[in-house]
């Protein structure tokens, strides 16, 4: 079985991700966190992870090994257990939670049916007592960076399942997070609307330089989109491994067809592979 | 002819059918209800019963004319009474619910007691509101009040803890408070269980005006129509007594209507309760 910390620790100081390294520091940092549900489930044992500032970091495992609860930790959403989840880049707020920094995407878009395109990308801007009016630019923009400036006045119940997701996607965007929290967003999505819009986060990524945490159980997909890979194996959820992936070519249409593609994916399939064997044994 | 674009062409016959699928709701249920009338009066004039125990269409429609001056007034005290009740419960449905919502302890420590008084007919305790009520007036109000609230109530609790837990979580991560979580996001969320608690109350509202009237056994000027009625019938005045039932039926649609519409207009644009099925 592989020790967690002998991977983790080469990790995320060399990761082949562009970004610059003044925006590398660390974002989130989760230390020995145990979390145990009510039911007397163990979510998560002993994780530890930290995630720096620029990374596009996967969350891969399979099912029941704690990678949402983990996300969820990360983002605040419920208290560990034991040990210590911290935001050392954020300010924190009376509640002990990081402010503003955070924008999560649910597998499920999660859109109020009762509010329009434009009315759910306001929501997190309401919050904060900002008016339609002084949002709308704002608004605008992003909907315009994920092609949905067209549909502002439409409602979700018009919007097909891949826009329904653009339209929470742009929701997560429109604070300008420091770290945007991906759970298994795509999954639900048909191959090709689940290609565009990897791509479309990539691009978001490269653009405004946000750092992405990104849960799935697709090899492929952490394949495709990550500058690092967390393997996790479940029962309980720990850090299988943790390694970065380089890459000396754009990830676009030609990458997915590419040896070095390939290659990331069979690493990563792998490992995963020896993640779930441990689990048998286990 | 082969080209010419296929849409505009086929638009026509689709809005032909349209318009006569709606005269057809419109007609026919009209004929049906023509046809029930005229048979009753055709029964009536041929089997000769007489006027005290059924009287025909025409004589009843004969008393809403002629007795209207009594019916009115007392049309009206029964639509204040109910529309007053209805009122009251929306406000206190809607009030307690979320007061109920607010903590696991609140809703343990009083929902039993709403239950409890929710099963208990509410006209059993109509004698006991009015040995307390300073009027008539005031107890009939209490007792249509009672009996619409409930149904407000316990739609509008059910409205607010059904709530995406995810969008609870996403509120949560954006530091909204709990005004804000009440006002942006359970209060439109339960919109839907409101409206089936408004129209299902808006009915009972107006039973329960009567029903408390009937119990009550209010008489006189300021009476309501439940009160015309137990009269007409004591007069053997049976024609209007119908007249009387027909207002009252009025009054049931138009409250029916009233509240229907509203959900209509507050539900229309992304509820799937208020959307046409399109395949």
């Amino acid at each position: 079985m592989t020790s967690p910390d002998a991977e983790t620790a080469t990790s995320s100081a060399q990761n082949g991700a562009s970004p610059t390294d003044a925006r590398r520091r660390p974002l989130v940092v989760m230390d020995q966190v145990t979390k145990v549900f009510s039911s007397g489930t163990v979510a998560l044992s002993d994780m530890s992870l930290t995630v720096n500032g620029g990374e596009f970091v996967s969350l891969l495992g399979p099912s029941g090994c704690g990678k949402s609860t983990a996300l969820r930790i990360i983002a605040g959403l419920g208290d560990v257990s034991t040990g210590m989840i911290d935001w050392p880049s954020s300010r924190i707020n009376s509640k002990g939670l990081p402010e503003g920094d955070i924008s999560f995407v649910f597998q499920e878009p999660t859109l109020m049916p009762w509010q329009t395109v434009f009315g759910n990308v306001h929501l997190p801007l309401k919050l904060k007592g900002i008016s339609k009016a002084a949002a709308r630019d704002e608004i605008m923009a992003t909907l315009a960076t994920v092609g949905l400036e067209d549909f502002a006045e439409a409602y979700p119940r018009e919007l097909s399942g891949g826009m329904k997701m653009r339209v929470s996607i742009a929701r997560a965007l429109v604070t300008r997070p420091k770290l945007l929290l991906m759970d298994e967003p795509f999954a639900a999505l048909d191959e090709i609307t689940r290609q565009k819009l990897n791509d479309d986060v990539l691009r978001l990524w490269k653009e405004t330089g946000i750092t992405v945490v990104f849960v799935t159980h697709s090899v492929f997909e952490s394949a495709y989109l990550s500058s690092r890979i967390v393997v996790m194996k479940s029962r309980p959820g720990r850090v299988h491994a943790d390694f970065a992936l380089h890459t000396s070519l754009e990830r676009d249409a030609h990458y997915r067809t590419s040896e070095e593609y390939r290659q990331a994916c069979e690493t990563v399939s792998e490992t995963l592979l020896e993640a779930m064997d441990g689990e048998d044994a286990h | 002819m082969v080209t010419s674009p296929s849409s505009p062409i086929a638009a026509k016959p689709v809005a032909a059918s349209r318009s006569r699928d709606t005269l057809l709701k419109i007609i026919v249920p009209i004929i049906v209800v023509f046809t029930l009338l005229s048979a009753w009066q055709i029964g009536v004039v041929l089997s000769g019963v007489p006027q005290y125990i059924l009287p025909s269409p025409i004589a009843a429609g004969t008393a809403l004319v002629t007795d209207w001056g009594t019916l009115a007034p007392a049309l009206w005290v029964t639509t204040k009474i109910t529309l007053a009740s209805l009122a009251l419960a929306l406000i206190g449905g809607v009030g307690i619910a979320i007061f109920l919502v607010q903590s696991r302890w609140i809703e343990l420590a009083f929902y039993p007691i709403t239950v409890i008084l929710q099963v208990t007919p509410i006209v059993a305790i109509a004698p006991l509101i009015l040995i307390y009520a300073p009027s008539t007036q005031v107890a009939l109000l209490i007792c249509a009040f009672l009996v619409a609230f409930f149904p407000i109530l316990s739609n509008m609790v059910q409205g607010l803890k059904s709530v995406d837990h995810n969008l609870l979580n996403l509120f949560d991560l954006y530091g909204a408070t709990r005004l804000q979580t009440l006002l942006y996001l359970k209060l439109p969320a339960s919109l839907p269980y409101f409206m089936t608690g408004l129209r299902i109350g808006g009915g009972l509202a107006l039973i329960a005006a009567v029903v408390a009237e009937f119990a009550a056994g209010s008489a006189g000027a300021g009476s309501g129509l439940a009160f015309r009625l137990l009269e007409a019938q004591y007069r053997l005045n049976i024609p209007r007594l119908f007249a009387a039932l027909f207002l009252l039926s009025c009054l049931g649609v138009l409250i029916f209507a009233i509240t229907s519409f509203l959900s209509w207009l507050a539900l229309h644009r992304w509820h799937e309760s208020s959307l046409k099925r399109e395949n």
